[in-house]
């Protein structure tokens, strides 16, 4: 009788084990999907790119910023990165040097090349503007899993592309956003579109992406951001080239000697 | 100018050792070329000296490097023309670097600007470059010290070991300057502990790291001082002058910062002994940043440091009891607009003086740059009190190369 009720009790197991897979909340749902995102973009190692990015405000009027960026994988925890300020021509060789976390701040140094001096900075302004443009720090840092807590919201069809819509809620202290509406299409799992709302929970901002470019058979990534400020009117467009990757950037390439020498 | 032949000896000597590669691409040039005009409200306490001062920079850089980036060569001359001042006429080179960088060590060579510390009113613990008090009163342009640097880096944190050839001497403001002395500075009197003179060879040790939110760093520096003490003498023309005197010193600095979120703390502390005595001075607080202030991009930082040296009033320095109080705000827009309003006070004096500085952007190229400072309530036996009648208004613009 006892042998009987555990193979009930097993073979009920096996049947419902599916079912629960298909019961999923939708908050697992997005967590798994954000999951996906981030396995897919693994193994990546260490990168390089060159960005501009040009600013427009309300009357249309143009400038711009040329940005150089290292980046090196950390596994188990966020990024190091260090971004090459080229131009305005008045900051060239500032650059700064960031190791992201996923929760706790990130550790940020900045060297400014007119004092030789590097300053260790607060990590806390994520919500404010990166070089006067419309995205702010927090939009471009590492986007590790664990910064948001996720809800899939429906599926619909973005840029003639089947996504998942998903909803991420900053879990990270003094953040500038309540929420975030992520569009990912179903099949590579790229980022098409993220809407930002506000401390208020009105919409603040939206960022869509474009020329999106395989590199090493396996890694996407985008060649044009654009953020456009629904509350001001200006906007910013980012344009990435050069990206190389595996160049062979270690640890010892993200130091302070190695800021102040990063040009 | 003995500075001069150091230039030159080493203008002979890089490019004997500069491989083919570095010639044949060309390198990076940039820099600026900046005008200023100062405006001193107050008529002078001398009669040489003027109310308006206009004067014409140029800093250029030129920057190759080669052997897969391994390799670099820096070179940044500096030249100011000025109408008020000939000692303020003047021309140096800022760097002339040389860096090899290995797979955890980095040798740096050459006339190098260095920085070291983490406090904003005074810098203590920055004792390697000479300061060119000449360009700029606030002691932050300094000039190029030659050294043989080699860093270590590794998991204990980052070890520099500098060997420095050459003393370099202050610049001041001539006779005809603002911003100086009541009796005017003679540097062709200078003298020096040493018996070498310039030719001492000082040496520095540094070592620094991260921990998580503490930034330490320790350093010691044997050698000539960057700080001259004065004594009163008489010119080649019967005037009455200040002759400087630079002591051999050991110091050793300690600089720490704690960054908790929005608070930065900070703290350099010094020890130094020179002429058989030993003195102890230190800068410490902090600086807290309110982010988006107003629903603005806005930051505003506040700034609070505490200075103190133990030799009190018979210190050779105007900061002995001083308390520092400054407002920062950068309103994060296109043009990185910026202000930082300052003020130290002597705390048992009642004397202080303001300072105001703001820049910013201007189309994409140029950059407009705003400096001013009122001296209020100075004291007679105060160091600058021969500065009470020169509170100025300042503003540069430079075009970016």
């Amino acid at each position: 009788m006892k042998l009987l009720k555990y193979t009930i009790v097993l073979a009920l197991t096996f049947i419902l084990l599916p079912l629960t897979g298909f019961a999923q909340t939708p908050e697992e749902k997005g967590l798994a999907i954000a999951k996906e995102i981030d396995k897919r973009d693994e193994g990546f190692g260490d990168s390089t790119a060159k960005l501009t990015m040009t600013l427009r405000n309300k009357a249309g009027r143009e400038s711009f910023r040329y940005i150089r960026f290292k980046t090196l994988e950390v596994k188990g925890d966020g990024d190091k990165s260090l971004s090459i300020f080229d131009k305005p021509r008045d900051i060239k060789g500032t650059a700064m040097l960031t190791f992201s976390h996923s929760i706790k701040p990130d550790d940020q140094w900045m060297f400014l090349p007119a004092l030789k001096r590097v300053k260790r900075i607060s990590s806390r302004n994520k919500s404010g503007p990166f070089m006067g443009s419309e995205f702010a720090f927090e939009d471009l840092g590492s986007q590790e899993v664990a910064k948001y807590t996720y809800k899939w919201v429906l599926d619909e069809k973005y840029n003639n592309l089947d996504c998942f819509v998903l909803e991420r809620r900053p879990a990270y202290e003094h953040s500038g956003y309540t929420r975030q509406i992520v569009w990912v299409d179903q099949v590579e799992y790229r980022i098409q579109k993220v809407e930002y709302y506000d401390r208020k929970n009105s919409l603040l901002k939206t960022q869509t992406f474009g020329g999106y470019t395989k590199y090493l058979d396996k890694y996407w990534r985008p060649g044009n951001m654009e953020m456009v400020n629904h509350q001001t009117s200006k906007s910013t467009k980012l344009e990435w080239k050069d990206y190389k990757f595996r160049v062979g950037l270690k640890e010892s390439n993200f130091n302070r000697n190695s800021l102040k020498r990063a040009r | 100018m003995n500075i001069k032949q150091i230039f030159l000896l080493a203008a002979c000597i890089i490019p004997a050792y500069t491989p083919s590669s570095l010639l044949a691409g060309p390198g990076e040039f940039t820099g600026y070329v900046a005008g200023e005009v100062r405006i001193f409200p107050e008529s002078a306490t001398s009669s040489k000296q003027g109310e308006a001062q206009l004067s014409f920079s140029i800093q250029p850089e030129y920057f190759k490097d080669w052997d897969d980036g391994n390799q670099s060569l820096t070179i940044v001359p500096f030249v100011r023309l000025d109408s008020m001042d000939p000692e303020r006429t003047h021309w140096d080179i800022r760097e002339l670097t040389w860096i090899k960088v290995g797979e955890n060590w980095e040798v740096r060579a050459g006339l190098r600007k260095l920085f070291w510390g983490v406090a904003e009113s005074q810098h203590l613990v920055d004792v390697i470059n000479q300061t060119d008090l000449v360009d700029s009163m606030d002691g932050e342009e300094k000039l190029g010290q030659p050294m043989v640097n080699i860093s270590f880096m590794g998991e204990q944190g980052t070890l520099d070991m500098f060997l420095l050839p050459y003393f370099r001497e202050r610049t001041f403001p001539g006779e005809k300057g603002r911003l100086r002395t009541g009796y005017y500075i003679d540097t062709d009197q200078t003298q020096y502990e040493s018996g070498a003179e310039k030719e001492h060879i000082d040496w520095a040790v540094r070592w620094f790291q991260s921990l998580g939110d503490w930034d330490l760093g320790l350093s010691h520096f044997s050698g000539t001082s960057r700080s001259p003490t004065f004594s009163k003498g008489i010119d080649s023309d019967g005037n009455s002058v200040l002759i400087p005197y630079y002591a051999l010193i050991e110091q050793t600095g300690m600089d720490l910062q704690a960054t908790k979120g929005a608070w930065l703390w900070k703290l350099e502390v010094i020890s130094q002994r020179s002429q058989g005595d030993r003195h102890q001075a230190l800068t410490g607080g902090f600086e807290y940043t309110f982010v988006g202030v107003m629903d603005s991009a806005a930051d505003l930082g506040l700034i609070t440091e505490y200075l103190y040296d133990d030799r009190g009033e018979s210190a050779p320095t105007p900061l002995e009891s001083d308390l520092m109080v400054g407002v920062r705000l950068a309103l994060n827009d296109e043009a990185s607009t910026d202000f930082l309003i300052g003020t130290i006070v002597d705390v048992n004096q009642q004397n202080f003086a303001v300072s105001l500085e703001s820049s910013r952007r201007v189309g994409e190229d140029w950059k407009l740059s705003l400096e001013g400072r009122v001296f209020v309530n100075l004291p007679e036996e105060d160091p600058i009190y021969s500065m009470r009648r020169d509170s100025y208004m300042q503003i540069e613009l430079a075009r970016y190369f």
